[in-house]
């Protein structure tokens, strides 16, 4: 079988972004409460982050110029993929800790895998991308694998 | 706002393969898409901008944000376990987009009980209008053994 993915495609494999370090407000986590349109008060209350608030709190702060003309930021972690159209991805998420206002978390993302197969209507290239969420301590949080699909 | 916890503590016990978790209507509109993104400082076009979303990717209406789908089957686990254990586990995929004026529904059911380990496995779905499941996962959660 061809295969889409080059050795030079292959080789970012591995690579890590640069650790991300912020801070859990209540502010924050009550915003987040609330879009999500959760119902629990220690939630709403910000006194306790809703799990999948490490998703707000680590999405890439980019600057107007660095996003494209769909509004969309690039992510650094990735190399030029040969595919371009971003399929329905999975998520797999593991919940250490409980996080509350005041924590300072840190998040540091891997490219884990590249891989190809055959779908229905040509090729798709899969990839994925495992965050690690560890406190001030360094015990960890949060893991999460994020696996993307490009056809 | 209704006490949605559970009434009192329940043990691992307590709970059995094939128990349904309760269904919840979501009708996420305009408004509350945009302070989702906002929150996330996600300005991907297609989740506010509806003659790009129709016009330029060619979708038929705003797409609702991948991730808030995965946030309510959080949800619907954590109502239904109140303060009886913890959500430590979830995997879940986006299937397919819904949008806008789309009426969802979250909800799911028991499927695996180790009384011994206190954890709990459950299937979770988000469904459309049309029944279809359209973001389907599995949780884990840890209960107590009495």
């Amino acid at each position: 079988m061809t295969t889409l993915l080059s050795d030079e495609l292959l080789a970012n494999i591995g690579r890590q972004s640069t650790p991300h370090r912020e801070l859990v407000t209540r502010r924050d986590i009550r915003k987040y409460a609330i879009a999500t349109g959760n119902r629990q008060r220690k939630y709403l209350d910000g006194d306790q982050a809703p799990p999948m608030f490490h998703v707000a709190l680590f999405w890439d702060v980019v600057e107007l110029e660095e996003l494209t003309p769909d509004g969309v930021s690039i992510d650094s972690l990735l190399p030029k993929f040969p595919l371009e159209r971003a399929m329905a991805g999975g998520l797999k998420i593991d919940y250490l800790k409980p996080v509350h206002a005041g924590d300072w978390l840190t998040a540091t993302r891997t490219l884990a895998d590249i891989y190809e197969k055959r779908g229905r209507s040509g090729p798709l290239i899969f990839y994925e991308v495992d965050m690690l969420i560890v406190n001030d301590a360094g015990e960890p949080v949060i893991r999460e694998r994020t696996t993307r699909i490009l056809r | 706002m209704i006490n949605l916890a559970l009434s009192e503590k329940r043990p691992v016990t307590s709970v059995q393969v094939g128990d349904a978790l309760p269904e919840r209507e979501l009708t996420p509109d305009n408004v509350q898409l945009f302070l989702y993104n906002a929150v996330l400082w996600n300005a991907h076009r297609i989740h506010f901008d509806e003659p790009y979303a129709k016009d330029v990717e060619g979708y038929p209406g705003l797409v609702i944000a991948g991730p808030m789908l995965g946030d309510w089957l959080h949800q619907c686990v954590e109502e239904w376990l109140g303060d009886s254990g913890r959500l430590v586990s979830i995997e879940y995929s986006n299937r397919a987009a819904t949008y806008i004026g789309e009426t969802l529904a979250s909800g799911g059911t028991v499927i695996e009980v180790s009384p011994a380990a206190g954890e709990v496995r459950i299937e979770v779905f988000i469904k459309n209008a049309a029944g279809d499941v359209v973001t389907p996962g599995v949780a884990t959660v840890m209960m107590e053994a009495q």
